[in-house]
């Protein structure tokens, strides 16, 4: 049988595209590696509802879609596809993809062959899960994914695996079983600190068994194991074994495929022509894969590239949004036409692929401000980048002057990187045209493109460096000096130079922050803080030779390390620089001085780095000398914010009567916001990080929160009128709401998002009765530590 | 930065009750009615408008307190107010009655004030006095940290006295049962251990009153002592060393408990008699209106 396309994976991409094949009339073959449709859907938890964004864009689908439990959505699908019969091919993993037009060759992990003359990579990010490698790896009791920890009872359960999940799964499974948990290591040392905590009291406990540096030998189908121990060969008879091994990345699959990928980041998306194709012919990738999440553009690309393979043109489902973003555009162009201009002009995109281009674009906005118009001002938090395509604009800097940026030049780039507010006023000096992207495309644009992060950086260093050091330098030697510039990455704690070092460089803090201490008196005492967007360092450049002071990272900080003799060179040539540079170092040391008078100020700016507030932009701190623990502040968040409320008060750690309760800081760079597939957290212009309607309720933010601020709440019952409730008492109390029971939407993630719909400000500072809730930025720590002192 | 409620604002409210204050002791001592001074003279009516209108003001803060959308300024100014102001409304109510008193609704509604006055007084005493108190009794951690921590010691005792006999597994699980602190707000005011324990005294066993968990620790000592073999012996020492841990982890519990609870205990007064201040209120209003 000759197949003219084979679609690999079964999710909405690939069931779409099969949809369509089979519409017109195409001879295909879909081949699923688990065993039913939509993998990755079907591990949501009951009952969750599925949302159909981006509202903007139509479906294009022979399937339907619409938002939906994850029942309803399922059910509908496979309504859709049962009629296909055999094409549907589940429990078929494929395990290479040889050849190209018009002969691939598909061989599957049962050594079964496939031909076929196009083939549709369609198989999502999660990517398969690692198997055990022993003999009997695919026996009835033996699972690699754990659906409802509740479903099991009374059973023998061996967990293999040390990570997160592994561990997550004995502790839940204990509950109701008899656990053994088979570690190849002899410690957890993969595991989040709570897990390591939970699964080291349960081993001690006695209530989970640990194999230590151990590993399968092989399964009996009879149902039991041999494990590999230190001393021996050991069998454990189980009535289930689940190995939690992490997952294999799809990405050395799709490489062995012939893709090619532009960058080595992980979060390189392959290169794709505007049809799906990828560099091999007759290769196409479609879906998340593809750098497309959302389920309904994934359905949109299965039918296109079933289009495409049947050799039909078809314009893209976004072609009219494009149409109309383009319409008020003076050009009067098409839409190929305007997106070919804009590639033309900014010669940032000169090689970034159509496809991605145009996706930028449609993510962007097309501003149009007239002579005058304020584009941004300084000190707002938005962190857009901004492309000239037409026109021009006036930057205006610190001391009153003016930098002027023409056509093809971009601006933004500061904030982009550091996350902090913006650093000048911009305004159009000309009639303007302006894409304003959203960072999250750009920070994957520069991840792909290696030619979009150098030249994003370099401009960063360049209006670094003159913003605050040395303003009136010669672009052309800033230039040089930034081509010369090494990036480095610290974890949070490293060290940037210890106090006695050789004073070699500048660092200038790119993103995160840092702590400057010197050791007095035999211990650490931190003098101050330095944020994103400032450099540290400086006093090698000025002469002296070994390091004054300790620099540490408090958060994962990248810097621009710029070379002491470089520097100094281009100082020498210049006097006034030289004066300009001293004076900072100056002011500097004085600063510095006054801190290392009081030890104790400086304890508590470690404390609060200690807590990540270095990446902190508002903060709510208590003072525990006057709070009373009413939880005034509690209920004035959840009354104010639908009945849950965003902070813990009495959670978290304190230090000289500081207390920093369990409550979001807006951080710099929030990592809640780097993984939200609707892309629903937002960072407000006044810096307030929060959460929109489209939230999908997948969770990504609430994990990926470092400090545990974000959470997955259902939606509440009504309050009661205050005065009735307060005469009568009845109806829950403020913060007292229950949970709506038939809450069809399912939970969403909320976070605090510092009252910006409220006029007054934050509800929790301005409820607390005795003046104990404060919200503070970093910068006001030094001010805060002095009381202390 | 952080700034308490007497000190709000430059002490904004203070002056504020000082110059009513003034205002009306001024007006009462230049009036000179025909009758001698008492609430029904001009000024008299004039005052306990005043009053009356302060004390449902007064009264409104439990309302603003819980309006957390309101723009009104802060609680905390509001709360500031409420001190300077409450504390100024018996001078104003002193000279309204022209300092004459009897054994009628009009008195009791003074007391009343007078009562809900001193409570709140001795509320303001507290909320200055205490959390300075209560976070040093903490040092740096916080309630639920102090009881996970106590919930671990006890997982690990049950653990320990798994490996000893029967006995010593009622004293961990009748120990942990019938822990007994801050039940009620008397307790906890007290700060005392209530705790039993179940100890095996001969062939029988007793309920035994455990504070601090010294009866269990003096049960197991005398254990530990008559234990002949070195390895039991052992193991009864490892559970002794957990339960002076707990009863290291009891105290700023106990301690913890009775600073809240001294921190909200005046409120068991202050609003009751708010509500009865009120209702006296209406009362002496209508029947000075009914008697005219």
């Amino acid at each position: 049988m000759s197949l003219d396309l084979v679609i690999v994976g079964g999710g909405p991409a690939g069931l779409s595209a099969a949809a369509h094949a089979n519409q017109l009339g195409l001879n295909w073959l879909l081949l699923e590696a688990s065993p039913a449709h939509a993998n990755t859907i079907q591990r949501y938890q009951k009952g969750k509802h599925v949302m159909a964004e981006p509202a903007l864009v139509p479906l294009r689908s022979d399937l339907p879609f619409t938002a939906g439990t994850r029942e309803a959505v399922l059910g509908s699908w496979e309504q859709g596809v049962t009629p296909f019969g055999a094409r549907m091919r589940y429990s078929s993993e494929v395990v290479s993809i040889a050849g190209m037009k018009p002969a691939f060759t598909l061989t599957l992990s049962g050594g079964e062959t496939v031909s076929a003359a196009s083939v549709v990579l369609a198989i999502g990010l999660q990517g398969n899960p690692r198997k055990l490698g022993a003999p009997g790896e695919d026996a009835a009791f033996v699972q690699y994914t754990l659906d409802d920890p509740e479903e099991y009872r009374g059973e023998t359960i061996v967990v293999v695996g040390a990570g997160d999940a592994a561990i997550e799964n004995a502790i839940a499974l204990s509950r109701n079983n008899t656990v053994i948990v088979v570690n190849r290591r002899d410690e957890f040392a993969r595991a989040k600190e709570g897990n390591l905590a939970q699964i080291s009291r349960a081993i001690e406990a006695g209530t989970i068994k640990c194999f230590f540096n151990s590993g399968v030998a092989s399964i009996d189908h009879a149902g039991a194991v041999v494990l590999n121990t230190e001393t021996g060969q050991t069998r454990v008879a189980c009535n289930r074994l689940i190995a939690r091994l992490g997952a294999i990345p799809p990405r050395s699959f799709v490489e062995a495929c012939g893709i090619r990928f532009p960058s080595d980041d992980p979060t390189t998306l392959p290169e794709l022509t505007g049809q799906y194709e990828s560099n091999v012919p007759g290769l196409y990738v479609i879906g998340a894969l593809g750098g497309y999440p959302l389920i309904k553009q994934a359905m949109n690309q299965g039918y296109e590239v079933a289009e495409f393979i049947a050799g039909r043109e078809i314009l893209p489902a976004d072609h009219g949004i494009l149409e109309q973003k383009f319409r008020s555009l003076p050009f009067r162009l098409g839409v190929d036409e305007t997106l070919a201009l804009i590639r033309e002009r900014a010669p940032l995109f000169a090689d970034v692929n159509g496809l991605v281009l145009r996706e930028l674009v449609l993510a962007s906005e097309l501003l149009m401000p007239v002579q005058g118009d304020v584009i941004f001002r300084k000190n707002d938090y938005t962190n857009s980048f901004m492309t000239i395509v037409e026109g021009e604009v006036d930057v205006e800097t610190d001391d009153g002057r003016q930098i002027r940026l023409s056509q093809g030049q971009f601006f933004g780039e500061m904030s982009l990187l550091s996350g902090r507010r913006r650093a000048a006023t911009v305004r159009a000096a000309a009639p303007c045209v302006i894409l304003e992207s959203p960072r999250r495309e750009i920070i994957r644009l520069m991840n792909s493109y290696e030619a979009v992060r150098r030249s994003i950086d370099e401009h960063f260093i360049v209006r670094t460096l003159r913003a605050g050091l040395t303003p009136d330098a010669p672009q052309e030697e800033l230039r040089a000096i930034a081509a010369t510039a090494e990036q480095l990455s610290f974890k949070p704690g490293d060290v940037l130079f210890n106090e006695g070092d050789d004073a070699d460089g500048l660092h200038l803090i790119r993103s995160g922050s840092v702590s400057v201490s010197r050791r007095i008196g035999g211990r650490d005492i931190v003098t101050s803080y330095v944020a994103a967007g400032n450099y540290v360092g400086e006093m090698g450049l000025v002469g002296q030779a070994r390091r004054s002071a300790t620099v540490r990272a408090t958060v994962a900080t990248d810097s621009i390390f710029l070379k002491a003799d470089v520097f100094m060179k281009m100082l020498e040539r210049n006097l006034g620089l030289r004066e300009r540079v001293q004076e900072t170092v100056r002011e500097r040391l004085s600063e510095n001085l006054r801190m290392e008078a009081q030890p104790e100020a400086g304890d508590l700016i470690s404390f609060l780095m200690q807590q990540g507030l270095g990446e902190a932009t508002d903060v709510l701190l208590i003072d525990e000398t006057l709070c009373i623990g009413c939880d005034n502040c509690e209920k004035a968040c959840a009354e104010t914010h639908g009945g849950t409320s965003r902070l813990d008060r009495a959670a978290g750690p304190s230090y000289a009567h500081v207390h920093v309760p369990t409550s979001c800081r807006h951080c710099e760079d929030p990592h809640c916001m780097k993984d939200c597939p609707p892309d629903a957290i937002r960072r407000a212009p006044n810096g307030e990080v929060y959460v929109q309607d489209s939230c999908i309720g997948c969770g990504n933010c609430e994990r990926n929160c470092p400090y545990g601020v974000i959470q997955m709440a259902s939606r509440k019952e009504e309050a009661p009128n205050l005065l009735l409730w307060m005469l009568t008492g009845r109806g829950p109390g403020p913060g007292e709401r229950q949970p709506l029971a038939d809450d069809r939407e399912g939970k969403k993630a909320v976070k605090c998002d510092m009252c910006k719909d409220l006029s007054g400000g934050p509800a929790c500072v301005r409820a607390c009765p005795t003046g104990a809730a404060l919200r503070i930025s970093p910068s006001e720590f030094v001010k805060l530590s002095k009381r202390a002192g | 930065m952080h700034q308490s409620i007497l000190a709000f604002r430059k002490h904004r409210y203070l002056w504020l009750a000082l110059l009513v204050t003034a205002l009306c002791v001024t007006a009462y001592w230049i009036d000179d009615p025909q009758e001698p001074a008492n609430g029904g003279t001009v000024l008299g009516y004039t005052l306990g408008t005043l009053g009356a209108l302060l004390i449902l003001w007064l009264a409104w803060y439990g309302v603003r307190k819980r309006r957390y959308a309101s723009t009104a300024g802060t609680v905390q100014g509001w709360l500031s107010a409420h001190v300077y102001l409450g504390a100024a409304l018996p001078v104003i109510v002193l000279l309204h009655s022209g300092f004459q008193f009897g054994y009628n609704v009009h008195t009791l509604a003074f007391v009343l004030m007078s009562l809900v006055v001193a409570s709140g007084l001795f509320g303001v005493y507290v909320y200055l006095k205490y959390p300075q108190r209560l976070s040093e009794n903490r040092g740096g951690a916080n309630r639920s940290a102090l009881i996970d921590e106590l919930e671990d010691v006890d997982e690990r005792s049950k653990r320990i006295a798994s490996k000893l006999p029967p006995e010593f597994q009622e004293l961990v699980s009748s120990g942990i049962g019938r822990l007994q602190l801050g039940e009620s707000m008397w307790q906890r005011l007290r700060g005392r251990d209530l705790s039993q324990v179940l100890l095996k005294r001969g062939n029988d066993y007793a309920v035994v009153a455990n504070p601090g968990q010294e009866a269990a620790l003096d049960w197991l000592a005398d254990q530990q002592a008559k234990c002949r073999e070195p390895a039991t012996a052992a193991v009864i020492g490892e559970l002794s060393a957990l339960l002076r841990n707990k009863r290291r982890l009891l105290k700023p519990l106990a301690e913890d408990l009775r600073l809240q609870a001294l921190l909200e205990v005046w409120l068991c007064a202050h609003i009751p008699l708010t509500a009865a201040l009120l209702a006296a209120l209406l009362v002496h209003i209508l029947s000075v209106f009914v008697y005219w």
